[in-house]
């Protein structure tokens, strides 16, 4: 099926329902966004989120967020994108209270923060919240249960891209002026916690396969930082936030002698990451969050604030009657995942968020080189793009090979054809348990070295060869396949950042070249300049 | 972490599969099935999509389970959830939607 539009949107998450609801503002062409589950849920906020953890206080400025954000990634973050992002916050946390999201208020009608940029709120229906709005609008063409999975690129310029239906036999080919990716980072690269029945119990979405980041490897586009891995701390087994237990209600780090250790390594998000690790490495684990003692209303509060963003931690407590008061919460650290929301994982861009394909944007979790955006930061950076891509309309596009197309088809109909004895889910385990242990998965306490890598890269472009010898038997399948081929074009680039070491002086950027992914190393960028490609 | 589908109360509306963020729920002789539970994140949003209170949330074995099932009923603003267990007890959670978190 052929689809022409003006303004693609791959993924309509939380940057992506906010660039099209912003790209009306600057622009009366059309808006298409595809999206492979449906807006109403899809995306990190599918289970709600307890807080918008960037917002700027009175009394700071956003400049205080950009010298926050950059000290937290150890000077690896952009400062042009960091300070752009951050003069959207508030902005950002305005409109979403407009649109009807619960934000906690003083008698004096100002928002409550919890630190300086953090506001309280009730997140359980910010995505639905979203969604109705984007629905809204007449000129948003909304498909859901499509699933992109290949730019239409020549020449370095964007024209559209392919898709598939998530139900049906249905290929889609779409045109476009311009393309904002807006896909969200990926999770299930590495080993989980947890690899038996609650294999996807991850702190990340475990639809959130890297199809942005692959999509753009694939199309030469300059990606960076991607070796600046996202390890989140968090409440063994449900895998749910600890920030509600520290920052909540001051739940400080013990060990299991009962020694408050975060004062040792610090309270940064990767110290007290760190602190645990290295406790538990040094034989002073578990370690535990300490809830004990805190009040009844308390603890009702902290039920209430987890079925709002993990509702499997308030089961945990209702169903074992063990609540906070009494038990301490048990804590540990996540596999690592690859995403720009937290850390600075993704597409190299310009200060307008345009990528180094022409006409091609990103924002939110996709796009690199502007950390801890979380919900605020993303719609920030949505409106950027948007706004870019919309004065972008005015230049002219060639036209569409539909030949081309045909091979795409083609290509998707006659995957395989071999009979092989193994399956999609089969190579993934595999590509996990090649990560975990070569490439610093939970399993090596996140360590790996200069040998472990070469060996992990080997054995993924051996995994990349068997990915195409199987074949699909229905369209869920030949998702699952184009996620398992996502996953492992991800892995490769992640090794070769891996392998470059740490840099503090310049970011680390690849891009692929004749079948190799080479590595540029760009000088840093500061608040106040303004970045072209 | 998964999903239980309830298929004398399913009344194969439809809207829990359309709202699943991973494609997960199918249906089979006009039921609501899930075919791989393990796949499921745990996000809760077909529970609260559900309007016959016909899936529940339990934790995974493999993650500590005990066998509670955790439903949702929307009444306007108010989101009731409750926990029940394989004993029949249960206990009910009450959230305004207009009430912030505390934490």
């Amino acid at each position: 099926m052929y689809i022409d539009t003006d303004f693609l949107i791959i993924g309509g998450g939380t940057a992506g329902c906010w660039a099209a609801l912003n790209f009306r503002k600057y622009s009366d062409a059309r808006v298409l966004i595809a999206e492979k589950a449906d807006i109403k849920r899809s995306g990190c906020l599918a289970a709600g989120v307890n807080a918008l953890n960037a917002y700027i206080a009175p009394g700071k400025k956003p400049q205080d967020y950009v010298d926050y954000a950059r000290a937290d990634a150890e000077g690896i973050a952009r400062g042009d994108l960091l300070l752009t992002m951050a003069e959207g916050l508030n902005r950002a946390a305005g409109k979403l209270e407009e649109l009807g999201l619960t934000i906690l208020k003083d008698e004096h009608g100002q928002y409550v923060t919890r630190g300086w940029r953090n506001v309280k709120i009730n997140g359980e229906n910010i995505k639905p919240i979203l969604a109705k709005a984007v629905l809204a609008r007449k000129n948003i063409t909304v498909l859901n249960r499509v699933n992109v999975f290949e730019y239409i690129v020549k020449d370095n310029r964007i024209l559209g891209a392919y898709a598939i239906a998530v139900d049906e036999p249905v290929m889609y080919v779409i045109s476009a002026k311009a393309v904002l990716c807006a896909t969200g980072g990926a999770s299930g690269l590495y080993k989980p916690n947890h690899p038996g029945f609650s294999r996807h119990k991850l702190w990340y979405p475990p639809f959130n396969t890297g199809a942005g980041y692959a999509m753009g490897i694939r199309a030469r586009a300059e990606m960076t930082t991607l070796e600046m891995r996202f390890i989140a701390l968090r409440c063994k087994d449900t895998i749910a936030p600890t920030g509600t237990l520290a920052q909540g209600v001051g739940a400080k780090q013990i060990n299991s002698a009962g020694e408050v250790y975060e004062d040792k390594y610090g309270i940064t998000t990767s110290q007290r990451l760190h602190g645990t690790v290295m406790e538990n490495l040094s034989g002073r684990g578990p370690c535990y969050l300490k809830t004990k003692g805190i009040t009844k209303e308390q603890e009702m509060d902290l039920v209430k604030a987890y079925l709002n963003m993990a509702p499997s931690q308030s089961l945990r407590w209702l169903e074992s009657g063990q609540l906070p008061s009494v038990k301490n919460v048990e804590i540990e650290g996540t596999e690592p995942y690859i995403t720009g929301g937290h850390a600075a994982a993704g597409y190299w861009v310009d200060t307008n968020r345009k990528t180094t394909v022409r006409g091609l944007f990103a924002a939110g979790d996709v796009a690199g080189g502007c950390p801890q955006k979380y919900v605020t930061g993303a719609l920030a950076e949505g409106e950027i793009a948007a706004r870019a891509a919309a004065k972008y309309m005015g230049e002219k596009t060639p036209q569409l090979n539909t030949n081309e197309a045909e091979a795409v088809k083609q290509f998707l109909e006659g995957s395989g054809g071999v009979n092989v004895s193994f399956t999609v889910d089969d190579l993934e385990e595999e590509m996990q348990a090649v990560m975990d242990k070569y490439a610093g998965g939970i399993g090596t306490s996140y360590r790996f070295s200069e040998a472990s890598l070469k060996i992990a890269d080997e054995k993924i472009q051996e995994l990349e060869k068997q990915s195409n010898l199987i074949s699909a038997t229905d369209m869920q399948e030949l998702v699952y396949l184009l996620e398992l081929k996502e996953r492992l074009t991800l892995c490769r680039s992640l090794i070769v950042h891996l392998s470059v070491g740490k840099e503090t002086e310049y970011y680390i950027n690849s891009r692929l070249e004749n079948g190799r992914i080479s590595v540029i190393l760009r000088p840093l960028v500061r608040e106040g300049e303004v970045y072209e490609h | 972490m998964s999903i239980e589908i309830r298929h004398d109360l399913c009344t194969a509306c439809g809207r829990c599969s359309l709202i699943c963020p991973g494609s997960l729920i199918k249906f089979k002789e006009k039921k609501a099935v899930i075919p791989h539970p393990e796949r499921c994140w745990g996000c809760a949003s077909c529970i609260k999509e559900c309007p016959s209170e016909a899936i529940a949330l339990f934790l995974g074995r493999d993650i500590g389970g005990l066998g509670g099932r955790m439903t949702v009923r929307r009444e306007g603003s108010l989101l009731h959830w409750t926990v029940t267990m394989p004993d029949s007890s249960s206990q009910t959670v009450t959230i305004n939607s207009r009430d912030a978190n505390k934490y």
